[in-house]
C-alpha cells in the first residue's frame, strides 16, 4: 500500500473543509478502500478519518421515517431496533452481507460507495478495466464473466454493484442526504448509483466536495411482509450471484403495494415499478409473480459465462415474493 | 495470459506477476494501455498513542500502517495472525471496545484513544478467559494459526448473541434469535480454519454462550 498522509476530522464541516485538498479521499470503516489499496486499485494521497465526525445515530423522522447517520456502522443499523422493527429488509440485507467483523467496522455511506467486485477491477495483474484505468477496455466483456451483469450494462463495463444494502434501500425508497459547502441536498437512491455507460469509472453522482451525511427511510409499510434472498456460492461470507429484496404490504392476502429490488444483476440495484404494479390488486400467486420477473428481467443480455444468472434471478424473484408474503 | 482460460491458478500467478513487475515503468507492465504515473507522497512516520490490553504504548507509525501491522511488528504483540491481509480470513480479529473488527484493514492511527484488546489481553493474569479454556477442552484447533483470530471473534459472538443481536439466519429478525448451531457457524463465517476445526470451535462457543454471563 502505498504510503499516504491522514487527517482526522473533527466535525462534519471540518471534514468538507479537509475534503477539499488534492487527492484526498474519505475514509470510514476502511473495509474497501483500505483493500483497495493494498490491491493498487486506489491510490489516495490523503485519508480523511471521518469516523469522529458523529453522524452515526439512528433517530426518528417526523412522519415515522427514520435517519440513519452516515456514520453508523452496518451492524448497528442492522441490529438498531427502529430498524428490526420497521424496516426487517433491510436489516436482513446487512447482514447477509460480509461477516461479522466487516460489518463491525463498514459505514453505511461507506457501503454506498463500495466498488465492484469485478476481477478485473479488484486485480491490478489485469490491463484491462474502463473502471480501473478509463480507455483501456473491459477485461470482462471477452473473458470470464460468470459474475457479471445481465441488465444495464455497456460495452465499456460488465461489472455489478456488490452491495447487499443497496437492494435494500432501493427497495425502500431510500433517499441519500449529501453535503457541501455549498449546502445539503436529497438524492433518491435510484439515482445514486450510475449504469456504466461510456464512463464506468464514476460509480455514483455524488459530486466532487460532497460528502454522504445520512440515509433518510420514508415510513414504510413493509415491516410485516419482506424478505431478503441472497444466491451465493457458499451459505455465508460471500458475495450475492443475484439478490432479489423482496417488500409486500398485503391485505388479507391482496397486494396493496410491492417492492422487489435485485443485486448481482447490474451496476446499480435494478427495480422497475411498472413490475411490481402487476402484482398490486392480486392476491399474491406465484403466477403474478412470475410475470412480473419476467418483465423486471425483460432485456436481460447474458455474456459466456452468466446464462443462469436470467433463470436464477426469475425463480428468485418468485420465491422471494412467496417468504416475504409466508412472513408474518 | 489469454483471457478466455482463466482459472484460479491463473488469477494466482497474474497476482504473483503484478508483484514481481510493480517496480518496472508502466510501459512494460502493460504495453496496449499506458497508465498515467502516478505522485506517490511520503508521509513520514508520527507518534500514535495506542491503548492496547490496558497499556499506553506511543509507537512511531507512518500513517498508511495497519493495525495488525502496529501490534505485530512496532508494539512487538505476535498473537494477532497475518493470514490473507485482506479481510477475509478473520486471523488478525482483534477486539476495539469490545467491538470484533479486522485489524488488517483498519489504520493504526484512527484508534488513538481506543480499547484495544488482543489474544494476549483476553485472560486475567494465569487465568484463562473461559473461551480459552472451552477450546482447550473441546479441542477446537489444530494447528492453532487462526485460533488467536477464533478465540477474540467468539468473545465478541457471544456477548453479541447475549445482546439479542440478530444474524442472516435468524428466522425473524425483530425477535430475539434462540442460540442454534446455525446461529453460532452463521456468526462466526467471518473466521476460516483451514484444519477444518469448527465442529469442536462451535461446540466450545455453545458452551460458553450457554454458560450465564
Amino acid at each position: 500500500m502505498q504510503s499516504f498522509f491522514y487527517d482526522r476530522a473533527a466535525d462534519p464541516a471540518h471534514a468538507l473543509q479537509l475534503g477539499q485538498q488534492p487527492g484526498a479521499r474519505y475514509l470510514g470503516g476502511g473495509t474497501n478502500l483500505l483493500d483497495l489499496a493494498k490491491g493498487d486499485v486506489e491510490h489516495p494521497l490523503r485519508v480523511v478519518d471521518l469516523t469522529r465526525i458523529g453522524l452515526n445515530k439512528i433517530t426518528e423522522n417526523q412522519g415515522g421515517g427514520v435517519r440513519i447517520g452516515a456514520l453508523a456502522r452496518n451492524s448497528d443499523a442492522a441490529n438498531h431496533p427502529l430498524i428490526r422493527q420497521r424496516y426487517p429488509l433491510l436489516s436482513q440485507a446487512l447482514l447477509s452481507g460480509a461477516s461479522a467483523q466487516l460489518r463491525n467496522m463498514a459505514t453505511m455511506g461507506g457501503n454506498l460507495m463500495q466498488r465492484t467486485r469485478c476481477p478485473y477491477f479488484t486485480d491490478a495483474a489485469f490491463d484491462m478495466c474502463n473502471k480501473r484505468m478509463p480507455g483501456s477496455g473491459c477485461g470482462a466483456r471477452q473473458g470470464y464473466n460468470r459474475s457479471h451483469a445481465i441488465l444495464g450494462a455497456s460495452d465499456a463495463c460488465i461489472a455489478v454493484n456488490p452491495s447487499d444494502m443497496n437492494v435494500a434501500l432501493a427497495a425502500l425508497d431510500a433517499v441519500i442526504v449529501v453535503s457541501s459547502q455549498h449546502g445539503e441536498r436529497s438524492i433518491p437512491i435510484g439515482q445514486f448509483h450510475r449504469l456504466p455507460g461510456a464512463s464506468p469509472h464514476i460509480d455514483t453522482n455524488l459530486q466532487a466536495g460532497e460528502m454522504i451525511t445520512a440515509i433518510d427511510l420514508p415510513a414504510s409499510p413493509f415491516a410485516r411482509h419482506a424478505h431478503y434472498l441472497k444466491v451465493r456460492d457458499r451459505a455465508s461470507y460471500a458475495f450475492a450471484l443475484v439478490s432479489v429484496g423482496a417488500a409486500l404490504d398485503l391485505d388479507q392476502g391482496v397486494v396493496r403495494g410491492a417492492r422487489i429490488a435485485l443485486g448481482g444483476v447490474a451496476h446499480k440495484p435494478w427495480r422497475l415499478p411498472a413490475a411490481e404494479a402487476l402484482l398490486v390488486g392480486h392476491p399474491l400467486s406465484d403466477d403474478r409473480s412470475r410475470q412480473a420477473a419476467t418483465l423486471l428481467t425483460a432485456g436481460a443480455v447474458a455474456f459466456k459465462d452468466n446464462h443462469f444468472k436470467i433463470a436464477l434471478v426469475q425463480r428468485a424473484i418468485v420465491r422471494a415474493l412467496r417468504q416475504a408474503g409466508e412472513a408474518a | 495470459m489469454s483471457s478466455d482460460s482463466l482459472t484460479r491458478r491463473g488469477f494466482l500467478q497474474a497476482g504473483a506477476a503484478a508483484a514481481a513487475i510493480t517496480h518496472l515503468p508502466p510501459a512494460i507492465a502493460a504495453d496496449t494501455f499506458k497508465p498515467q504515473a502516478r505522485p506517490v507522497p511520503a508521509a513520514p512516520p508520527q507518534p500514535v498513542a495506542l491503548t492496547i490490553n490496558g497499556k499506553m504504548h506511543t509507537l512511531q507509525l507512518e500513517p498508511r500502517v495497519t493495525l495488525l501491522d502496529a501490534l505485530r511488528e512496532y508494539a512487538g504483540m505476535t498473537g494477532s495472525k497475518k493470514g490473507c491481509d485482506r479481510g477475509q480470513c478473520g486471523a488478525c480479529t482483534v477486539l476495539v471496545n469490545g467491538r470484533r473488527i479486522n485489524s488488517c484493514l483498519t489504520l493504526a492511527v484512527a484508534h488513538e484513544g481506543d480499547a484495544i484488546t488482543t489474544i494476549e489481553g483476553v485472560a486475567r493474569g494465569e487465568q484463562l478467559a473461559p473461551m480459552q479454556a472451552a477450546f482447550i477442552e473441546h479441542d477446537a484447533f489444530q494447528c492453532g494459526y487462526c485460533t488467536p483470530g477464533q478465540i477474540c471473534s467468539a468473545i465478541a459472538c457471544v456477548d453479541e448473541l447475549r445482546a439479542g443481536t440478530a444474524s442472516a439466519v435468524s428466522p425473524d429478525v425483530r425477535v430475539v434469535p434462540q442460540l442454534t448451531d446455525d446461529e453460532i457457524r452463521e456468526r462466526m463465517s467471518g473466521n476460516l480454519c483451514r484444519c477444518g476445526a469448527y465442529p469442536n470451535i462451535v461446540i466450545a462457543i455453545r458452551k460458553v454462550a450457554a454458560q450465564p454471563a
